[in-house]
């Protein structure tokens, strides 16, 4: 058992779980033995700035934000590609060169489907 | 008491210290109060400095300042408290963790202030919760606000853990929920809370330094 290669990151992990467990275990033995319980209906709100909560905390966002997604993904992702592509670029073959010609016309395919809908356009 | 003052000082020089449970828990209770985080007006500036390097709050245990009601056991109403602003300061009083005090800050804070005059500000907070210690000032120095908390904390020493005098949070028939004024027509709906207000005559002169 103990010759076995994981044993060490066993023992690891089991000391990773106390650690997170304890405080936790801690914090609750002390609010059930020790701290004066003396709840009420507001105390138990769920909103806690002084306001009264109104509604559910379940709420959806508008899907009109899927074009931030989609301008956010268009540049960032295209960076983080682009960089290494040409960092490597005295090195790569023609292959490598259309595959990314490919993405990169991909991403600006829909930054140009972006710019037609208008979204570009600030009110 | 179960050890004598001078039987105390005695045994001290000795080099022998007796406490009973009831200072060691209190002075646990008195130097870690923390303040809620909460601003009502231009004495809370004042509330602001009193935490910072120059007077130092955390020299009394009292710089965890807690900016949500379930983790604070003090409430410095700091500033005029407006007929608009009443209804939250009791909710959030209301959701404070036990035991809780109030040190009302400023003339606003005790009695409108300035503006006690003025159609939309309450005429004291504690028509509606009640207050421990109340400061005057416009706005008061963090020396004043120090003071107070001093005061507080000398309150918080002489508590009994037995009795009539016994902190809320031991007394199982202490009113935990105070009830929160609405807006009426003309004024809050109750304009005070009958169970605070009037506050009872004081017992003896002099007592707050």
């Amino acid at each position: 058992m103990a010759s076995n290669p994981y044993f060490p990151i066993a023992i690891l992990f089991f000391a990773a779980l106390g650690f997170g467990l304890a405080p936790l275990g801690l914090a609750w033995a002390w609010a059930r033995l020790v701290s004066p319980a003396k709840p009420n209906a507001v105390k138990n709100a769920i909103y806690e700035c002084g306001l009264e909560s109104k509604g559910d905390a379940w709420v959806q966002f508008r899907s009109a934000y899927y074009l931030y997604a989609i301008i956010f993904l268009i540049f960032d992702v295209e960076a983080i590609f682009l960089l290494p592509f040409a960092v490597a670029f005295t090195g790569l073959g023609v292959g490598a060169c259309v595959t990314m010609l490919v993405f990169v016309l991909l991403l600006a395919e829909g930054l140009a489907w972006a710019w037609a809908k208008g979204v570009l356009t600030w009110a | 008491m179960a050890v004598e003052p001078d039987l105390k000082i005695e045994l001290g020089k000795q080099g022998v210290f007796v406490t009973t449970v009831n200072e060691l828990y209190n002075w646990g209770r008195k130097n870690s109060v923390w303040p809620m985080q909460f601003g009502l007006a231009c004495c809370a500036i004042e509330m602001i400095a009193t935490t910072m390097a120059r007077y130092d709050l955390a020299r009394f245990g009292a710089e965890v300042f807690r900016p949500s009601p379930r983790q604070a056991d003090l409430m410095i109403i700091s500033g005029t408290v407006t007929k608009k602003m009443a209804p939250q300061v009791v909710r959030l009083y209301n959701q404070m963790a036990e035991p809780r005090y109030v040190i009302a800050m400023g003339a606003c804070a005790i009695s409108g202030g300035p503006f006690k005059q003025g159609y939309n500000v309450l005429k004291g907070i504690d028509r509606y919760i009640p207050v421990d210690v109340h400061i005057p000032g416009c706005p008061p120095r963090p020396e004043a606000l120090i003071h107070a908390f001093m005061t507080l904390q000398a309150k918080i020493e002489t508590q009994p853990l037995t009795g009539e005098d016994r902190p809320r949070h031991l007394n199982a028939d202490a009113m935990s929920e105070f009830p929160i004024p609405t807006q009426g027509a003309h004024d809050l709906e109750p304009p005070s809370n009958s169970l605070v207000w009037p506050l009872p005559a004081p017992a003896s002169a002099g007592e707050c330094g």
